[in-house]
């Protein structure tokens, strides 16, 4: 827990927290890329290159992206009349302490769990590749068949609404 | 001698740094390194601002600037003074913070990258084991800086301009990732320091550069349309085209941020190069066997250079695409040729050496060439325009 | 094949490159304002008044008629007539500008006031250097400063100023003429009644009918 950590963190935070307490929906979006990129800051910190590298590229590169496409193109890019806060503010708190509260016990109980490694284990890429081609060929295969429904439903959405149009 | 030579930047960082006590020795190695690389490549910008002017002035008969300096050459300083001085204008009802944060964010995205390149031998700032990938996370993360901009702006052109350069740049960001997942596949290594010392052996004095094969040759044909249109250049510059868009996402920019876009798309644009040429044209490796005696990082930069030619001459070449034919052109057309690339390649080192794999991995890819293009004029996507004239 | 026009296009352009440092003739842009390119002779800039012979006042081609004034579209034309006469190249008195101002600041080089101009007085120049640093009255061209001579116009529009020159002396050798044909006749008609009275006694009223002056009938009558 180094002050490195320390920072990063901090920067995560601070990301996470304006995102949902600032009021400009976009800057929100912008806030949850810094967040994002702490994140990735994060796992490279740990040594998992490709881990942070591919976090920086897919969620930065292509899902913050996405966001605000999504924001630009509907009319959430105006700040909402009633505020950002939602009534029942409460039960939220409660359920989100609840979720951290489970997450956090997982976390600490396999810190305890899991042997003790003298040296953080250094994952190369080669290894992630063989892994995904060897031992989790099914679940690769299952997110490229996912990835697939999802790119043609695109396709038909936009094409319907292409048809709708004539 | 000649070793000396090929070193000196190393040797010379040594010397510098040994100079210092030992605790600072690391922190300082690198900071003279990121000092370097922030030194040369902006100058090496200046140098190309007026190659460009003067280049695309003569091909287009006339000469390019000639007033500052002999030659013109000081021409790049007089811009710099002037977006200098300008006045920096914001509107009023701009987003100020984020306004104020894109070039920056942009610029400093860009500058990023140039740390996994090997610009010469043992010259690469840091010898990532994931390079290409951290290269393409930076990439990637310019087209939010460029969305950024747009937005700020509260200028429905500059959004326009924004929301079309976005498209773009995700739209070839697969053939660009695609064609150097070839490379990366033939290599056996996402570090580029290993792709770039795979490239260089020699046979009969030729190299084994990955251009002198046939899916490296289409790789590298793809990877330079879709370079071209990553970095918002000529013939895909429609989101900054001043005859469409004003400027696109920078119109509401002036003085020095205006200069900062600049900087970056240029920065952009060698960066990549520079990737291109590590991945395809054999990085600081010499063309020719009895040429090892000259330093690697001339050659590299030489490579860089040239590249950076044959983007002065399409600009002074080809007209602008619009948004709809290139985006039909990404994925109708470099896509499918990108996937079956790499079936190529494969097939390429499942082949076994010899000449049958030159034979069929060149008709593959030619085949499938000409089929698609036949395919595109006659169903009039590509080549010249038909007209429909009303009845 | 898909791509050939790229190349060929490629090829043109490295042509072009090669050829603007071998050959000089075919660069399209010159060292201004070191030198200059000669203007085609159908140029028009700002418009000028001619002046005929060596004063300008007096030679003068314009006689205010204000045809251009009214025609011009932006209105940047400026007349105020005088108000004696003086005679034009023809011999007949004519008006002439007390003050004739171009702003030309204003005017938009459409050739109007030359297209209209009966008298061939005002005509497009071709000086385009005509920047100033005073903003109000630099752009403003007085009297004096249009009126350019019928040598300058020559000079600047040679096969317009030719035609202009062939046309205005055919109106003059017109002119001539027909003054000429008038004195003669006047002369023929003074002769004749001098002649006449050694002669006929022709009826004074017969007389008065066909003669138009009457004073001759008089002296005669007297006589």
């Amino acid at each position: 827990m180094s002050l490195v950590f320390y920072a990063i963190a901090g920067l995560t935070l601070a990301g996470a927290l304006a995102a949902v307490l600032l009021k400009n929906t976009v800057h929100c979006a912008l806030a949850l890329t810094v967040a994002f990129a702490g994140l990735a800051l994060l796992f490279l910190e740990l040594d998992a290159q490709f881990a942070g590298f591919a976090q920086i590229l897919v969620y930065i590169g292509a899902v913050a992206v996405l966001v605000v496409f999504a924001i630009l193109l509907t009319r959430g890019s105006e700040t909402p009349k009633d505020g950002v806060y939602s009534r029942n503010w409460l039960a939220g708190l409660v359920i989100a302490a609840g979720v951290f509260a489970v997450l956090g016990w997982a976390v600490l109980e396999s810190a305890r769990a899991l042997p003790h490694e003298t040296a953080a284990p250094t994952v190369t890429v080669l290894q992630i590749g063989n892994a995904l081609m060897s031992r989790y060929v099914l679940p690769l295969e299952i997110v490229a068949l996912l990835l697939t429904a999802a790119l043609i439903g695109a396709v038909i959405v936009a094409m319907h609404e292409k048809e709708g149009q004539k | 001698m000649i070793e000396t030579a090929d070193q000196i930047f190393v040797l010379l960082k040594h010397w510098l740094v040994g100079l210092l006590p030992a605790g600072w020795q690391p922190v300082a190695g690198v900071v003279l390194s990121v000092v370097a690389i922030i030194a040369v490549f902006p100058t090496l910008f200046a140098l190309t601002v007026w190659i460009e002017r003067k280049g695309l002035g003569r091909m287009q008969n006339r000469i390019g600037p000639n007033r500052v300096g002999p030659l013109g050459i000081l021409q790049p300083v007089a811009d710099a003074i002037k977006s200098l001085i300008k006045e920096d204008i914001v509107p009023l009802s701009a987003d100020a913070a984020v306004h104020f944060l894109a070039p920056l964010v942009l610029v400093a995205a860009v500058f990023m990258g140039f740390a996994v390149l090997p610009m010469g031998r043992n010259m690469t700032l840091v010898n990532m084991d994931a390079g290409l990938l951290f290269y393409f996370a930076m990439g990637a993360s310019t087209e939010l800086a460029v969305f950024m901009a747009g937005w700020s702006s509260r200028n429905k052109y500059s959004l326009l301009g924004a929301m079309r350069a976005v498209a773009q740049m995700i739209s070839y960001e697969v053939p660009l990732l695609m064609s150097s997942v070839a490379v990366v596949m033939m290599t056996g290594s996402l570090s580029l320091t290993k792709i770039v010392a795979a490239q260089n052996h020699y046979t009969w004095g030729l190299p084994h550069w990955y251009i002198f094969t046939p899916w490296g040759f289409a790789g590298f044909v793809m990877y330079a349309i879709a370079t071209t249109a990553e970095t918002n250049r000529s013939p895909f510059d429609l989101p900054e085209g001043e005859s469409e868009l004003v400027a696109g996402y920078h119109t509401e920019y002036s003085g020095f941020k205006f200069a900062l876009f600049f900087l970056g798309e240029y920065l952009a644009m060698f960066s990549i190069s520079g990737l291109g040429a590590t991945l395809f044209l054999g990085g600081w490796s010499a063309p020719f066997s009895f040429l090892t005696w000259v330093p690697s990082w001339i050659w590299f930069f030489s490579k860089l250079m040239l590249s950076i030619f044959v983007f002065i001459w399409m600009r002074g070449t080809l007209p602008r695409l619009r948004q709809d034919q290139l985006m039909n052109f990404a994925w109708k057309f470099v896509l499918p040729l990108t996937l079956l690339n790499l079936l190529v390649a494969a097939l390429w080192r499942f082949l076994g050496e010899g000449w049958e794999r030159w034979v069929v991995c060149s008709a593959i890819l030619l085949l499938a060439y000409v089929f698609m293009g036949w395919e595109g004029m006659r169903r009039g996507h590509l080549g010249p325009r038909r007209y429909r004239y009303a009845e | 094949m898909l791509g050939e026009g790229i190349l060929r296009g490629l090829a043109e352009t490295a042509r072009n490159f090669a050829g603007s440092f071998v050959s000089a003739e075919r660069l399209t842009t010159v060292q201004y304002p070191e030198q200059r390119i000669a203007p085609m002779e159908a140029t028009r800039d700002f418009p000028f008044l001619v002046y005929d012979g060596a004063d300008w006042e007096a030679g003068l081609r314009c006689v205010a008629c204000q045809i251009c004034e009214k025609e011009c579209p932006p209105q940047c034309i400026y007349i105020e007539k005088s108000k004696d006469k003086k005679p034009d190249f023809t011999g007949k008195p004519q008006f002439y500008p007390a003050r004739f101002d171009i702003d030309i600041s204003v005017c938009m080089s459409c050739q109007i006031c030359v297209e209209v101009c009966p008298f061939e007085a005002i005509k497009m120049d071709t000086e385009f250097e005509l920047s100033t640093e005073d903003r109000f009255g630099g752009l403003l061209l007085n009297r004096e400063k249009l009126a350019k001579p019928n040598e300058h116009y020559h000079k600047i529009h040679p096969t317009e100023a030719a035609e202009v020159d062939a046309r205005l002396a055919g109106e003059k050798a017109k002119a001539d003429a027909k003054a000429k044909a008038a004195a003669e006749a006047a002369a023929a008609k003074a002769a004749a009644h001098v002649a006449v009275p050694a002669g006929t006694e022709a009826a004074p009223g017969g007389n008065a009918a066909g003669n138009p002056t009457a004073k001759p009938v008089e002296e005669e009558s007297r006589a």
